[in-house]
Parts: structure tokens; C-alpha cells; sequence
């Protein structure tokens, strides 16, 4: 049974009537257009689905849309401000933390996600999220190197985003 | 290294990498020729029985031109010339994350000699692209960087050509600075857009690329060479890149697919009522295929569920399972186990045998297999993920009776391969749906599908057997691989007398290529005999080696992984917990080796890859980032295959088909890499994206043997 279902979306308020048993990523995927969460595995495993559900990192894939209704939420598309990208995506770009990129919009989310719920985190607290993710291509060491930046970062760039 | 007395069956990689043996165990994907008489209309049918079609298919011929593709038949095909001063480069080749973008963007820039600003590259869609064959076998960066050089080069020169016959004077006079002819003694300059606006210049560009157009020699090169980024990046970033999955067209519905519940089930019958009962759902039956689609995914499942409900199922008659799968190979070779030719001198002789196993694992890329296919007009368009886009193009119009030049096959950057995305079973589906529909459908397989219906690598048998002579040098050596592939059966050592080869069998399952082929199995299975031997010659692993190797290039990489580990130093430390181990091996040109530390938890049977020392050579380096990116992914793969990687299956099921319970190489996973990267500016540039793999397995495989003394001869490695 169709139901409406309102969330903040990227900052936007944003309606859609469907099932609502049917998943968050399927539905910004097909029907809001947003393709930059991805599907991995359906099952919660790999996150690379993985959106910002009231600030907290999610796997949209586990995560039913009726469930987000009234609720906040953030996807790769919402989070740089206009031109100016997010210092998680700097991280990642600045040191060329992707190979095929396919994984790369959950991860930045993940760890975006520890960064607004404590501006204070460290190494261990972004190491915690990404060790959530799976990278196939075994992009793994450069992860470990955003990692280290995050945590070295000072705080005053972190807290404004 | 092989003697006269040797047996060698074994043909070069390249040949067979195409060619490698994929089995279809009895799934057809609904491909059989009777379904596409009902697809089609009889009446439309030319007779051609399925046979002929699927032995004009396997020829080598045909295998050769796939995998090498006809490249550019003319300078147009590679590079388009806009009198607004664009430039863009074409090539056949698919970027799956390994890089090819950037290194044929610096290959067009280098020898154009503008920035990389200037040029946009437009790969793999055959509309537009030479045919630059298949994105396999190592085969970008020594074949089609070369290709796009000679290409941009030879536009270069028309250039410059150009320039001096309006100025008239001398090429000695003139030069390229900042992608503009400049003579400096009149200070006039001319670039790419005057020749563009020139009839008659263009009109050369009809004319076949010569063969012989001077390149930049390397010590010359200003943007080869250098760690340029992914073009990419910032889409990467801010998830806007759109991969095959994300692909839109207008009033696309979305498919799914019924399948089997096990390999070798037939449908007997399936009631797509329900099906249809439900509103916008097409339900296309054609055989064994059947497939819904529907305008969510949510209602395509559903509407899947309600009619997979209805489907009656003949099960095959019962089929190997992963836990007798070594016996069942070798009792299937070909032609039985080959006998050692040597056996006779092995008697008072110090000689050793072993078997090892290597089992099917799964590429996994993250992005599955992707399709939107898109009819108009009795044309089809499919965007896939795909390392062959115009082998997924034959496979479209043979599938459908088109010629091929009503197929237009687009890849857009995806979501990786590892040498498992050669075949084009989804982009067929996708089109057949869309047939079906009158709509283009979007298909994109799942977790489990992608484990259990795309092909796998092929799990092998290894027998060796080798003797020592009296100064404890290997005299002989026996090393038959039986169904995972010639790729490095070969021996890279100085052997007296060798016999190495492949031997078919039947795979239980369907299997193909993967990052480096059947180097991954052979490597293991050579790197780990080497060091039992070196044990029982009461040697250590690394001079062992050395005392074997002629090669300079393999002998330069494990002497550079060696001295960065400090070998010589760590084995005369003796720590119960800690182990060390090394191998080394070549494969499509290119050289690695690889010192391991593991850490060992005997009470809970467990161990820990601390730290690798890896050496790799590859030539002159084009883009000393993009290779370590991708010799630590090499790395990280080869990790997961050696601690965890495994199909498990039963009488034609998977049990392992997902993410949970197969798990591959995560953060925690990933030791201390120490990664040289050896350049030789003097040789020609070979491909990286396999070689770099097949180190690891068997270091780790000789650090547990070192350490516990029991042999190791299966992957993954217990201990």
C-alpha cells in the first residue's frame, strides 16, 4: 500500500508516495534520481550505500523508506556546499583515495558521518567506520592515510561543515 | 631454461587468454538457438545450426582479433580534430578503475605536446571508437598506450607539416611549445584549430597511422611519466560519475531475472499470470528465460516472487561439490595425469612431490553486472560494465540476428572487473527484457546473482615433482597444472630438465579469466615447491633462488624486496611467534617479489600478515600513482585469496554467496606495505594490473611453512 512519506532530503523537504516497506536506496536511486549511493550487496555488508540518516551513517540498503519519514537525511549529493566540497571529499580527492570510485560515496559518508556526530574524533573513531566498508579494489592503504589527515586536522575545519 | 629432453605443451598467454575455456555448466543464460526462433518469428530465421555458430566462436582466429581488437584503421579513428581547438582522442579501451584513462590521456597529451587539459578522451563506445580489442591481459599500457602515441604523434607531425608549408621554411626551424608550432625567428605560431580549419590537411587524416612515427623517447617525457590523477576524481568525489547501474533513459522500467535454484535445473513450467496481474509489470518468457520488468525494482521483485512461486523445477542429475572437487578435477583430466618423464632419474636421487590445490574464488567486483539496453528504430543501445565493449557488441547481434553496426555498445567507467566482466550474459538480458517491454530496461544483477551466475576463477590441481642433485641444484622438475590455466605454467628458473604443463579437465563450475589468470595458481604452487626444496637442500629460500635465477630483471626485484625487508638480517632472529616468508615470479612482462612477516597464533590456529615488502618492475613507468594504486589493490586481492577466499558449493549451489559469508580483504585486513617500485626508463612499459598478485599467496604460504615446518600446499593458507 502507497503511502506519502516526507523527509528532509539534502536540505530540502522533499514528498514521495510509495511502498513504504521499500528501501531508502532504491528509492533515491529510481525514483529521486539520486545514483551517487550505490548498491554493493543488500545485505549491510560493504556500505556502499551508505547515507546519513539524521547525521548517523546508515546502510540506505538495510534501511526502509518509510522508516526515514519525518526524518533528516544526507546523501553524497547534499554534502559538499555547492562548489566548495566537504573536507572528507578534499581528504579523498586530494589524495586520489579511489580507484574505481564505486565504494567511494559510502566511505565518505561513513566517515563524514563520525565527523559531524564529534568534531573531536580520532584515528580510531574514523578507523572504526571504515573498517564497515569494503574496497575491493584494496584501495585500503590510501584509506589509511585519510585516516591519519582526518584526525590531524584541526578541529576549527571540521566544525563549520 | 627448457632442454631438449622437456615436454612443453604449454601455448603463450596471450594466445589462450581469450581463448581460456569458459564452461557453460548447463545454464545457457536462455541463449539456446530454438529460443531465439521463438523470439524472433521463425520466418525471420536464416538456418544456421548452433553448432556451426558456436565452432566459428572458438577459432583462434577469431579469439586473437577479440582479445587485440583491429585498432584505428585510419588517424580520424583516434583523433577528431574541432577548428574551436578541441582535440579528442578515442580508444577501444574500458576504465574499471585500473587507471587506462589517465595513462592514454597522458599517452594523447605527450605526444600532441599540449597539457592534458586540452584533450578529452572518449573510450569504449563502439559508435564512436577504433576497436582497440579487449581490456585484459595487462594489455592498455603495452599496446594501446603505444597505439594513441603513435596516433597523436602522427597528428603532431601533420601539424607541424602544416605550419612549415604555409610559413615555408624548414622543420629545423620551427618548434612545439605549449601545443602551438612556433617559429621563433618570425614569431608566428599555429595550433591544432588552424589545422583543423585547413580542408586539405584534414583530408590526411583519411590516411592509415604510420607505423614507424617517432615517439618521445622517455627521457624526454613531460607528462608520461608523471603520477597524473584520475580525470575523474571530482565526479569520484561528489557521486556524480555515473556508472552502467546509474544509467537513466526516459520510461526505463527495471528487470530482474528468474533463476534456477540450482546449476542444471530446467523449468518445466512457470504461470506469469500473477505476474502480469499486477499494474505496469512485463513478464517475457522466451524458454528458459523468463524476466519481468516492472517501473521499480521493488515491484519487478514482487512481481518475480509472486511467478517464481508458480515454476516447477527439474532438477540435474547430482553434481560435484567444493568438498571433492580436487579429486574430481584430477579424475577428469584430459588424457589422465601426464606420468613425470623423468621418473627414472629420480631413483638415489633426493626428490620431492607435491599437490597443491587452489579453489574457485569470485572477482566480487562492487559494482554487479549492470545493463540498460534501449531499442529504437530496430537499433539497440546498451550501456554496460564490461571489459570487452565490441565482443559484448558480436554477442548483441548474434544474439538478436542484427549485423553489428545496428548494435552500439557504451561503457562508462564502472565499477571494476579484476578480469571477471569478459562475458556479455546481462547486457543480453537486458535487452531481451527491453525487447519484451517496448521500453528500455535497466538490469543490474544482485550480491548473490553476481556469486552465483557470473563465472568464476578456475580452481586448479597442481602435481609437481622435482629431485636435487648432489650440490642440493634442482636436476629435474615436473609441474603439470590441471584446469586453471597455462598462464605461468613455466618455470622462470635455470632448471636442467623441465617438463611444465596445462592439462584440461571438466569444471564443475563456469569459470574464465582473472587478475593475472592461472599466474595466481601456478605462481603459488612453484614459489611454495621452491621453498620445500630449498628445505630439503638445507638452503635458505633466498639463495636458493638466487642460485637458480639467470633472469636479470626477477633476480633484481627479489634482491630489491629482499634488502628493503632485510632478509638476510630477520633470518637469523628467532621468534616463535613471528615468521617469514618470500617469493617472487613473472608473468606478461613484468617482475615482482615479496617478503612477508606473519604473526602466528598456533594455540588458535590463526596468523596475521604483519608487513610486506614488496618489488615490482614493469619498464619506464607511465604513472608511477596509478601503479601503486594498483600493485597494492594486486596486493590486498592476492591477501584475500590467500587468507579467506574460497566458493563453497553444493550439488549445483552456492553456499557462500554474499558478502557476509565470503569475506574478502578489508582495513583490518591490510598489513604494513612496503612497495618499491622499480622504474627502467631503458625498457618498454609492460602492463601492472595482474603481476602484482601473484607474490603474496605463496610468501605468506613459505612464512607459515617456515615457521610450523608443515607443508602448505592449498590457498587459502591454514594452518
Amino acid at each position: 500500500m502507497d503511502r506519502k512519506i516526507s523527509l528532509k532530503l539534502n536540505g530540502r523537504l522533499r514528498t514521495v508516495t510509495t511502498d513504504p516497506d521499500r528501501p531508502l536506496l532504491e528509492v533515491l536511486r529510481e525514483d529521486l534520481h539520486l545514483t551517487g549511493t550505490k548498491y554493493g550487496c543488500g545485505e549491510g555488508e560493504c556500505r556502499a550505500c551508505t547515507v546519513l540518516v539524521n547525521g548517523e551513517s546508515t546502510p540506505s540498503c538495510l534501511t526502509s523508506i518509510g522508516n526515514v519519514d519525518k526524518q533528516t537525511v544526507l546523501t553524497i549529493e547534499g554534502l559538499a556546499n555547492g562548489d566548495r566540497l566537504h573536507p572528507v571529499q578534499e581528504a579523498f580527492l586530494a589524495e586520489g583515495a579511489f580507484q574505481c570510485g564505486y565504494c567511494t560515496s559510502g566511505m565518505i559518508m561513513g566517515v563524514a558521518g563520525v565527523m559531524k556526530q564529534n568534531p573531536a574524533a580520532g584515528e580510531a573513531e574514523y578507523r572504526a567506520e571504515l573498517e564497515k566498508h569494503i574496497c575491493r579494489c584494496g584501495g585500503y592503504p590510501k584509506y589509511a592515510t585519510i585516516v591519519r589527515r582526518l584526525a590531524g586536522m584541526p578541529r576549527a575545519e571540521k566544525a563549520h561543515v | 631454461m627448457t632442454t631438449a629432453s622437456s615436454v612443453k605443451t604449454a601455448p603463450s598467454s596471450d594466445d589462450l587468454l581469450d581463448a581460456q575455456p569458459l564452461e557453460f555448466m548447463g545454464y545457457d543464460f536462455g541463449l539456446s538457438r530454438r529460443a531465439f526462433v521463438k523470439t524472433l518469428g521463425a520466418g525471420l530465421l536464416i538456418a544456421v545450426s548452433p553448432r556451426a555458430l558456436s565452432q566459428s566462436q572458438e577459432t583462434g582466429q577469431r579469439s586473437r582479433n577479440t582479445f587485440l581488437g583491429t585498432g584505428a584503421q585510419n588517424l580520424a579513428a583516434r583523433i577528431h580534430l574541432g577548428d574551436d581547438g578541441t582535440i579528442t582522442v578515442l580508444a577501444g579501451k574500458v576504465e574499471a578503475g585500473q587507471g587506462a584513462r589517465a595513462e592514454l590521456l597522458q599517452a594523447a597529451a605527450e605526444e600532441l605536446g599540449v597539457p592534458v587539459s586540452r584533450v578529452q578522451m572518449i573510450l569504449a563506445d563502439t559508435g564512436m571508437v577504433p576497436d582497440d580489442g579487449m581490456t585484459a591481459g595487462s594489455g592498455t599500457t603495452p599496446r594501446t598506450v603505444p597505439a594513441v602515441r603513435r596516433g597523436a604523434a602522427a597528428a603532431r607531425n601533420l601539424l607541424i607539416a602544416f605550419a612549415c608549408g604555409q610559413w615555408k621554411v624548414e622543420q629545423t626551424a620551427v618548434e612545439m611549445r605549449d601545443g602551438r608550432v612556433v617559429h621563433p625567428a618570425s614569431r608566428r605560431s599555429c595550433g591544432y584549430a588552424d589545422l583543423a580549419r585547413n580542408a586539405a590537411s584534414l583530408k590526411l587524416f583519411d590516411q592509415a597511422i604510420p607505423s614507424d612515427v617517432t615517439l618521445t623517447p622517455v627521457n624526454e617525457w613531460k607528462v608520461m611519466g608523471t603520477p597524473l590523477p584520475r580525470p575523474t576524481g571530482r565526479a569520484i568525489v561528489t557521486g556524480t560519475n555515473a556508472y552502467p547501474s546509474d544509467i537513466a533513459r526516459p520510461g526505463m522500467l527495471y528487470g530482474k531475472i528468474l533463476r534456477p535454484p540450482a546449476y542444471n535445473a530446467k523449468l518445466l513450467s512457470i504461470d506469469l499470470t500473477p505476474a502480469r496481474a499486477m499494474a505496469d509489470v512485463v513478464a517475457v518468457q522466451d524458454n528458459q528465460f523468463v524476466g519481468v520488468a516492472a517501473p521499480s525494482s521493488f515491484r519487478a521483485e514482487r512481481a518475480l516472487d509472486a511467478i517464481s512461486a508458480t515454476a516447477k523445477w527439474e532438477m540435474g542429475p547430482p553434481q560435484p561439490s567444493s568438498a571433492q572437487l580436487f579429486d574430481y578435477l584430477k579424475q577428469n583430466a584430459e588424457g589422465g595425469l601426464p606420468q613425470n618423464p623423468f621418473a627414472n632419474e629420480l631413483a638415489g636421487a633426493k626428490s620431492l612431490r607435491r599437490t597443491y590445490r587452489v579453489p574457485y574464488i569470485q572477482h566480487a567486483p562492487l559494482e554487479p553486472r549492470a545493463a540498460v539496453a534501449e531499442w529504437k528504430d530496430g537499433r539497440l543501445t546498451v550501456w554496460t560494465g564490461s571489459q570487452n565493449p565490441f565482443g559484448i557488441r558480436s554477442e548483441l547481434a548474434r544474439a538478436f540476428r542484427m549485423s553489428e553496426d545496428q548494435v552500439r555498445v557504451i561503457i562508462p567507467d564502472f565499477g571494476a572487473a579484476f578480469g571477471g566482466k569478459h562475458t556479455g550474459e546481462y547486457a543480453v538480458e537486458a535487452a531481451r527484457l527491453a525487447r519484451g517491454a517496448g521500453r528500455p530496461v535497466w538490469l543490474r544483477w544482485t550480491r548473490e546473482e553476481e556469486f552465483t551466475w557470473a563465472y568464476f576463477r578456475p580452481a586448479g590441481v597442481i602435481e609437481a615433482e622435482a629431485s636435487l642433485d648432489a650440490h642440493g641444484r634442482i636436476a629435474t622438475w615436473h609441474f603439470i597444472n590441471i584446469n586453471s590455466g597455462p598462464n605461468a605454467v613455466d618455470t622462470p628458473y635455470s632448471i636442467g630438465k623441465t617438463d611444465c604443463r596445462f592439462v584440461r579437465s571438466t569444471p564443475p563450475l563456469r569459470h574464465g579469466s582473472y587478475r593475472g589468470l592461472a599466474a595466481t595458481a601456478n605462481n603459488f604452487a612453484r614459489e611454495a615447491f621452491m621453498d620445500e626444496l630449498a628445505a630439503a637442500a638445507g638452503a635458505d629460500p633466498l639463495a636458493f633462488r638466487r642460485s637458480h635465477l639467470q633472469n636479470p630483471r626477477l633476480r633484481a626485484v627479489l634482491d630489491t624486496a629482499a634488502s628493503q625487508f632485510q632478509w638476510e638480517e630477520r633470518v637469523r632472529k628467532t621468534d616463535a611467534n613471528t615468521a617469514i616468508g618470500l617469493a617472487c615470479g613473472t608473468e606478461k612482462g613484468s617482475y615482482v617479489a615479496a617478503c612477508v612477516e606473519v604473526e602466528l597464533d598456533r594455540e588458535q590456529h590463526a596468523f596475521k600478515v604483519r608487513r610486506v615488502s614488496e618489488a615490482f618492475e614493469c619498464g619506464a613507468i607511465v604513472n608511477p600513482a596509478n601503479l601503486l594504486a594498483q600493485v597494492q589493490g594486486a596486493i590486498i586481492m592476492g591477501l584475500g585469496a590467500a587468507l579467506r577466499e574460497e566458493v563453497q558449493f553444493e550439488n549445483g549451489k552456492i553456499l557462500n554467496a554474499s558478502f557476509g559469508e565470503y569475506r574478502v580483504p578489508r582495513l583490518e585486513d591490510v598489513p604494513e606495505l612496503d612497495i618499491d617500485l622499480v622504474n627502467r626508463p631503458d625498457l618498454p612499459s609492460a602492463g601492472a594490473g595482474e603481476t602484482p598478485i601473484i607474490a603474496i599467496a605463496p610468501a605468506i604460504a613459505n612464512a607459515v611453512f617456515r615457521a610450523t615446518g608443515a607443508s602448505v600446499q592449498g590457498l587459502p593458507v591454514r594452518i
